[in-house]
């Protein structure tokens, strides 16, 4: 058998299994301004997630739900990434992070940081895995969005 | 490895040499083909067939008065005549050419549905069936207003019998079941089944996907009405499956598409329908899929269903021991004989996919996720389970490949092996994710806390 190095490994790093044992922001807010609920079909995963959004900045974020390392890794990453940023911000990191997983070119997002995501890139070279990753973003990006329906309060 | 030390490890003999896909790639590190049950591989023998009619015999059939149509024609009924020798059909005008077992059972929803199901009326099927053969008749039932009536499982993944009279004491017009499930590999008592529903007054339909591939399939002894099969699952092509239905039903049965070669003769305000296969084969079938089936069922019944059973059942003991040795869980039935080549397990609560992806990287193919089974899913409090499945060319090699690439999949998740495993204890196979042991020195995932406290 190969023996393939398991600290180098290419798609589950190190940074990927301490977040997916260890999630940052799991569990419901009280009083969340916004609940947004995604799901992956395919794979099964589901996730709700809760944000606090006063005067247009992220003032608290929770989530909760089940999936695979790589889908929980990137929601736990966004909690941190989005929490203490404006809603403008919020969109840009999702746009700069879609852009980067799906290969696009995507205009203004240049000087994005992206922070710890980039642990992600291994995602690209397994695109059925792509969704996994995406699924956190693309439920936040639908709820902000289209808010109207889901502000609870 | 060599080649000889493989073929040492298996009962069938050197079958593995028909199959050209696995000369590819690194022969340091071949490819672990352990997806069987999604679609199986194709030896020599079937691909030469279809090369071989395509390129000498190939027309469209029925209506060619030329020498080609002649021989496409008498290619595609003696394929028909294969298939119906195959599964003990008295009759090859039982055999309907479909596209695989979806078409079959979608057939049957509409053409016997639509003329038996009325209002208020019941379908009875267990919760474990394939989106296949639950969905068309879900739609059916939402259609005329029935009711589907659900049977239940055993935590082990087998019919639950209670259940089942309880659903036939309310005189379903339907029973429909899989011989064998694709997530448990459960084989069910079939012919046993059919005659309490038969005694209930139901019809009784048989969703043969994984069933017919592994197991000697007579219908006279299944004692079914109708049986659906997918070529693509028993070393033939995709896009040809078949539907059979016993003579007397078949009569009962409407058309479903309409077009040409199922006519007889058609007038401007009507039509009247060509005999019994042509009727249910609107448009040109897929000739050369018919002759790779028949080409298959020549190649199974070679090598010859006890075999086949015998091996199946030897990699299925060999691989339930060495998943639960690298502390996984198996999912299904105790009892060997009650298996069929499908293994279900789930590994230290990681997610499927991830334990797919990185054996993939290994070229250990396995499949991960819901298996088109979600209402089962659900009911066992699970997204989902990897699966492993063997078919006639697996070796215990491709099994202690899975087994060792699991192992990988702990290391990158930290994960120590079972100490429950490691001191001889053997985790039963555990049918929903049950409360973790307890113990410190546990792996938490598997069911030693329900069998025995104390490791
Ligand atoms: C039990 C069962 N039924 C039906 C099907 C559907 O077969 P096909 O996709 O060939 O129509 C499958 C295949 O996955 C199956 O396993």
């Amino acid at each position: 058998m190969d023996d393939t190095n398991i600290f180098d490994d290419d798609l589950y790093r190190q940074i990927i299994i301490d977040h997916y044992q260890n999630p940052h922001h799991q569990g419901a807010l009280e009083c969340p301004t916004h609940h947004l609920e995604g799901f992956n079909a395919s794979c099964g995963d589901s996730l709700e997630l809760d944000l606090k959004i006063e005067d247009g900045k992220v003032t608290a974020v929770g989530f909760e739900g089940s999936g695979c390392a790589i889908s929980m890794t990137s929601t736990s990453m966004l909690t941190d990434l989005i929490l203490g940023k404006s809603v403008e911000e919020a969109k840009r990191i999702t746009k700069a992070f879609k852009a980067r997983l799906l290969g696009k070119d995507e205009d203004g997002c240049e000087d994005v940081d992206i922070g710890e995501l980039e642990a992600l890139d291994g995602v690209k070279a397994y695109p059925v895995r792509i969704k996994c990753a995406l699924l956190s973003w693309n439920t936040l990006s639908e709820g902000l969005e289209h808010p109207e329906g889901l502000i609870m309060q | 490895m060599s080649l000889s030390d493989m073929s040492s490890e298996m009962s069938l003999g050197d079958l593995r040499a028909d199959f050209p896909v696995f000369a590819d790639g690194d022969p340091e590190r071949p490819l672990a083909y352990l997806d069987s049950a999604a679609s199986s591989q194709m030896p020599r023998q079937v691909i030469e067939a279809m090369v071989n009619f395509q390129s000498h015999s190939y027309a469209n059939i029925h209506r060619g008065l030329y020498r080609l149509s002649g021989a496409s024609t008498a290619a595609y009924d003696s394929a028909r005549q294969t298939v119906a020798s195959f599964i003990g059909a008295s009759d090859r005008n039982e055999v309907i050419f479909t596209s695989g077992a979806t078409a079959s059972l979608n057939f049957l929803a509409y053409s016997w549905g639509e003329k038996n199901i009325q209002a208020g009326d019941e379908i009875a099927l267990p919760l474990s069936e394939h989106h296949a053969n639950l969905v068309p008749w879900q739609q059916l039932a939402l259609r005329k207003g029935a009711k589907l009536r659900w049977i239940e499982l055993t935590p082990e993944g087998t019919i639950d019998w209670a259940s089942l009279q309880e659903a036939l004491s309310h005189r379903p017009k339907l029973l429909t079941f899989a011989w064998v499930s694709n997530v448990f590999g459960t084989v069910h008592p079939v012919a046993k089944i059919a005659k309490l529903a038969h005694e209930a007054g139901a019809t009784v339909v048989l969703d043969g996907s994984q069933g017919v591939p592994h197991l000697e399939c007579d219908v006279q002894r299944l004692g079914v009405d109708f049986l659906a099969f997918s070529g693509h699952k028993m070393l033939g092509p995709t896009g040809i499956g078949v539907l059979w239905g016993r003579m007397s039903c078949l009569e009962e049965l409407p058309p479903f598409l309409y077009g040409g070669d199922m006519i007889s003769i058609v007038k401007r305000e009507r039509s009247s329908w060509a005999e019994i296969p042509n009727r249910f084969e609107a448009g040109t079938p897929n000739i050369t899929g018919a002759v790779g089936l028949s080409a298959a069922c020549a190649y199974l019944s070679r090598i010859g269903f006890a075999d086949i059973r015998s091996h199946d059942l030897m990699l299925m003991e060999y691989a339930i021991r060495r998943l639960e040795e690298a502390g996984a869980t198996v999912l299904g039935p105790k009892d060997l004989q009650q298996r069929s080549g499908v293994l279900s397990f789930r590994y230290k609560k990681l997610h499927p996919h991830d334990i797919a992806t990185i054996l993939g990287r290994d070229e250990v193919c396995v499949r991960a996720g819901h298996h088109c089974c979600q209402p089962l899913m659900r009911e066992i409090g699970m997204t989902g389970t990897t699966r492993a499945s063997f078919y006639v060319y697996n070796t215990r090699a491709d099994i202690d490949r899975l087994a060792e690439s699991l192992a990988k999949v702990g290391d990158i998740f930290h994960i120590a092996p079972c100490p429950c495993t490691k001191i001889g204890h053997k985790p039963a196979p555990l049918a929903s994710d049950a409360a973790p042991c307890t113990q410190e020195e546990s792996c938490g995932e598997c069911s030693c806390k329900l069998l025995n406290q104390s490791h």
